[in-house]
C-alpha cells in the first residue's frame, strides 16, 4: 500500500490545544496543533526541546487529553476536548502502538513475552500470541532473541521488540517519540526505515518524534514544532538541505 | 500470562531473601503462639493426666499448682467414705532446686500415694512405674537424668527407674514422680544440726511448764524424733485427688465435702480454669499481646516490603498501562505477589519451626487450629499489605512511561 492508494485516515488531530495551569501560572504547551495521518503515511514531527512534541504525541496517544479540540482515530471520534468519547485505555491497547526513545520493555518479561503481553492484554490467546510474537521477531530479525532477557539484548535488538510489541495488535497509529536516539547513525536509519516498512505494509499511521535529519527522506510528510505551534513542511527537500547543513 | 510469577523468577535471588526473611518474622508469630500454647498445655498438663475428679484442698486455698496448700493426710479416709468415690489419693506437690553437675537443677517433686497409686499412668518414654515405696524415681527428660541413673536429695538418694517427655509444670519444671513418703521426706528434709537445736528447743520450751517440773520424764520424751511424738502433727500434703464411681453425682460429692469446714474442693474443669486463669494468666496474657504486636510488625514490614517491590516495577507498571493493561492486571499483579510472599514466608515459618522450636527449652506446641488461624491471618495481612503498593499503582501515570 501507499500514500497515494490510501484514503482512510488513521487519524486526525484538529486544533489540539493544551493549557497547564490557570491566571499568571498559565502555559499554552500547544496552541490548536492539527495533523492528519493517513494509513500508511509516515510523518516526522521535528522542533527543538521544549516545542510541544510531547504533549501533542501524549495527547494523540489518548494519554494526557488536550485541554481542547478533537481526536479521531479511523474516522471514531475520541477525545473532544477533556471529554472522552471511549475507553482510553482500552482504545489505547487496540488502536495505538508506542516506541520510545528508550526501548522501554518490561525487564522481568522475555524479548517474545513482551511482545505477546501486549496481545494477550487484548485478549488473544497464549498460544496466537506467542505464533504472533515469533512471526514479527522473524520479520524484524530477531526471531533467535525470543527467549532472551531485555537485559541481555543489543539497543538495537532491543528496538527492533519495541517494534514488534506496538505492531502485535495491528494497531491503526504507531507513535514514536525519539525512537533512534540512543542509536548509532546506521542503526537509526535502520530503524526508521522499518517504520516505513511496516507502515506501508500494515497500513499504519506512523508518527515519529525525531531530531535525527539525516532519515528524514524515509518519511511522507514532515511537520515541525515550535512554541506550541504546529506546522507542515510543504518543502520536503528544504528541510532535507536544512538537516544536511 | 502470569506477570506475578514472571517478576519473582527474574528477580529469584531478591524474592528468595525477602520471603526467608518474611519467613523468619512469621515463625517468630508462629513460636509466640506455640510457647502459649505450650504453657497453657504445660500448666493443665498434670490435673488432666492424673484424671482426678475432685481435687480437696486447703480451705480458701486455690489448690497446690496456683499457691501454698495444706491438707492433712489422714483426709483421704474421709474423702474415701464419701458415697460416689472410688478411690481417693494422697498429693504432694512442690519444687526444689539442687545443684548437680556444677548447674542448677530445679525438680518439681510430686508424691504419688503408694501403694494405691504407682504412677501407671505417666506415659513412660523408658524404664518401668515405680516398684518400692522408697528410693525410686520417675524423672522427666528435661531434667536430663536416665534410667538407671542415681541423684542424692536430703539425706537419701534415689534412682531413676523411668523417664517421661514433656511433663513438666506450670513453671517449666520437669516433674519427678516418687512416692508421697519420699516427697515430704525431700519437702522436709532438715540438717542433723537443725534436729538438735529443735530437741533442745522442745526441751527448753517443756521445762517453762507445770506438767514438766511434776513429771520430768516428758522432757525424755520432748528430745525422741518428732514423728514419735503424738503431739506434733505428721507431714501434711498438698491435697487429696478423688476419683469417683462412673454413675455417681458429682454435685452430691462436692456438696458433701464443700460442708467440711477444713478444706475447699474443686472439679478437674474448676481446678483447670483456677490455673488458667491464675500462674498461667499473667504469662498468657503477656505472650498473647506480645503475639498481637508482632503480627502488626510483620504486617508492617510486608507493606514496606510490597511497596518497595511496587516502587521497583513502577516503570513497568507505568508502560504496561500505556500499552493498555486494565487495573485489575496490574492489581492482580501485586495481590498475587503479596499472597505468594505470604504463602511461601508462612511455608518457611512452619518447616524452620519444626526444626528450631524443639531446641527450645521450653515446649513450643503449634496446634493445628493455631496454624490455621495464623495462615488466615497471614493471607489477612498480604492482602492489607498489598494495598500501599497497589495504592502507589494505582496513582502511577503512563505518562511516567515516556519520561
Amino acid at each position: 500500500m501507499t500514500v497515494a492508494e490510501s484514503t482512510t485516515m488513521a487519524i486526525e488531530a484538529v486544533d489540539l490545544t493544551r493549557i497547564y495551569g490557570s491566571g499568571n501560572t498559565e502555559v499554552v504547551a500547544m496552541r490548536e496543533a492539527t495533523m492528519t495521518v493517513r494509513q500508511g503515511e509516515v510523518v516526522a514531527l521535528l522542533g527543538p526541546s521544549g516545542a510541544g512534541k510531547s504533549t501533542f504525541l501524549s495527547a494523540v496517544g489518548l494519554i494526557n487529553p488536550p485541554t481542547s479540540g478533537q481526536i479521531r482515530i479511523r474516522g471514531q471520534l475520541v477525545l473532544d476536548g477533556e471529554t472522552a468519547h471511549a475507553d482510553l485505555r482500552s482504545f489505547r491497547r487496540r488502536h495505538i502502538g508506542f516506541i520510545f526513545q528508550k526501548s522501554n520493555l518490561i525487564p522481568f518479561l522475555t524479548a517474545a513475552e513482551n511482545i505477546q503481553i501486549a496481545m494477550q492484554l487484548n485478549g488473544d490467546s497464549s498460544g496466537y500470541a506467542r505464533r504472533r510474537a515469533v512471526e514479527l521477531m522473524e520479520y524484524l530479525g530477531v526471531a533467535d532473541r525470543a527467549d532472551n532477557f531485555p537485559s541481555m539484548l543489543s539497543g538495537g535488538q532491543q528496538q527492533r521488540i519495541a517494534v514488534a510489541r506496538a505492531l502485535a495488535n495491528r494497531p491503526s497509529v504507531i507513535l514514536a517519540d525519539e525512537p533512534t536516539a540512543a542509536l548509532d547513525g546506521h542503526r537509526g536509519r535502520q530503524v526508521m526505515e522499518l517504520f516505513a516498512r511496516v507502515a506501508h505494509e500494515q497500513g499504519a499511521g506512523v508518527i515519529v518524534v525525531t531530531h535525527d535529519h539525516r532519515a528524514l527522506d524515509v518519511f511522507d510528510t514532515i511537520y515541525e514544532m515550535e512554541d506550541g505551534l504546529l506546522r507542515q513542511h510543504t518543502e520536503h527537500a528544504a528541510v532535507l538541505s536544512s538537516g544536511s547543513n | 500470562m502470569n506477570l506475578a510469577t514472571k517478576d519473582i523468577r527474574h528477580n529469584f535471588g531478591r524474592f528468595a531473601l525477602t520471603a526467608v526473611g518474611i519467613g523468619m518474622l512469621l515463625m517468630v508469630v508462629m513460636g509466640m503462639g506455640g510457647i502459649y500454647r505450650g504453657v497453657v498445655e504445660d500448666a493443665t498438663l498434670l490435673i488432666d493426666r492424673v484424671g482426678a475428679d475432685l481435687w480437696i484442698v486447703q480451705r480458701n486455698t486455690r489448690g497446690p499448682f496456683a499457691e501454698l496448700s495444706r491438707v492433712p493426710p489422714n483426709l483421704v479416709f474421709r474423702a474415701a467414705a464419701v458415697p460416689g468415690v472410688i478411690s481417693s489419693r494422697e498429693f504432694v506437690y512442690h519444687t526444689i532446686q539442687r545443684e548437680r553437675d556444677g548447674k542448677p537443677l530445679r525438680i518439681a517433686v510430686l508424691g504419688l500415694s503408694w501403694p494405691t497409686d504407682k504412677a501407671e499412668w505417666v506415659p513412660l518414654t523408658a524404664g518401668r512405674p515405680l516398684a518400692q515405696a522408697h528410693f525410686e524415681m520417675i524423672a522427666d527428660r528435661s531434667l536430663g537424668l536416665a534410667v538407671g541413673e542415681q541423684i542424692p536429695l536430703g539425706k537419701d538418694t534415689y534412682t531413676v527407674v523411668g523417664t517421661t517427655s514433656n511433663m513438666i509444670s506450670s513453671s517449666g519444671d520437669g516433674l519427678a514422680f516418687l512416692t508421697v513418703s519420699d516427697a515430704q521426706t525431700i519437702q522436709f528434709d532438715v540438717s542433723g544440726e537443725a534436729v538438735r537445736l529443735e530437741r533442745a528447743a522442745r526441751e527448753a520450751r517443756g521445762r517453762e511448764f507445770e506438767l514438766v517440773i511434776q513429771q520430768p520424764a516428758l522432757l525424755e520424751n520432748a528430745g525422741r524424733p518428732s514423728q514419735q511424738l503424738p503431739a506434733v502433727a505428721r507431714p501434711q500434703v498438698s491435697a487429696v485427688m478423688v476419683s469417683l464411681v462412673p454413675d455417681a453425682d458429682l454435685n452430691s460429692v462436692v456438696d458433701t465435702i464443700s460442708g467440711w469446714g477444713d478444706v475447699s474442693v474443686f472439679t478437674r474443669e474448676g481446678q483447670r480454669e483456677l490455673l488458667l486463669r491464675g500462674s498461667v494468666e499473667k504469662v498468657r496474657r503477656q505472650i498473647g499481646l506480645f503475639r498481637v504486636l508482632l503480627t502488626v510488625i510483620a504486617a508492617i514490614i510486608m507493606a514496606l516490603i510490597l511497596y518497595t517491590l511496587t516502587l521497583d516495577k513502577i516503570h513497568s507498571i507505568a508502560l504496561l498501562k500505556l500499552i493498555g493493561a486494565p487495573n485489575t492486571t496490574i492489581l492482580g499483579m501485586i495481590m498475587q505477589q503479596a499472597l505468594i510472599l505470604g504463602s511461601v514466608g508462612f511455608a518457611i515459618a512452619w518447616l524452620v519451626g519444626q526444626k528450631l522450636f524443639p531446641l527450645f527449652p521450653r515446649r513450643v506446641i503449634l496446634a493445628d487450629a493455631d496454624l490455621i488461624q495464623l495462615a488466615g491471618i497471614v493471607l489477612g495481612i498480604s492482602v492489607l499489605a498489598s494495598l500501599l503498593g497497589i495504592w502507589k499503582a494505582m496513582k502511577v501515570s503512563p505518562n511516567e512511561a515516556l519520561s
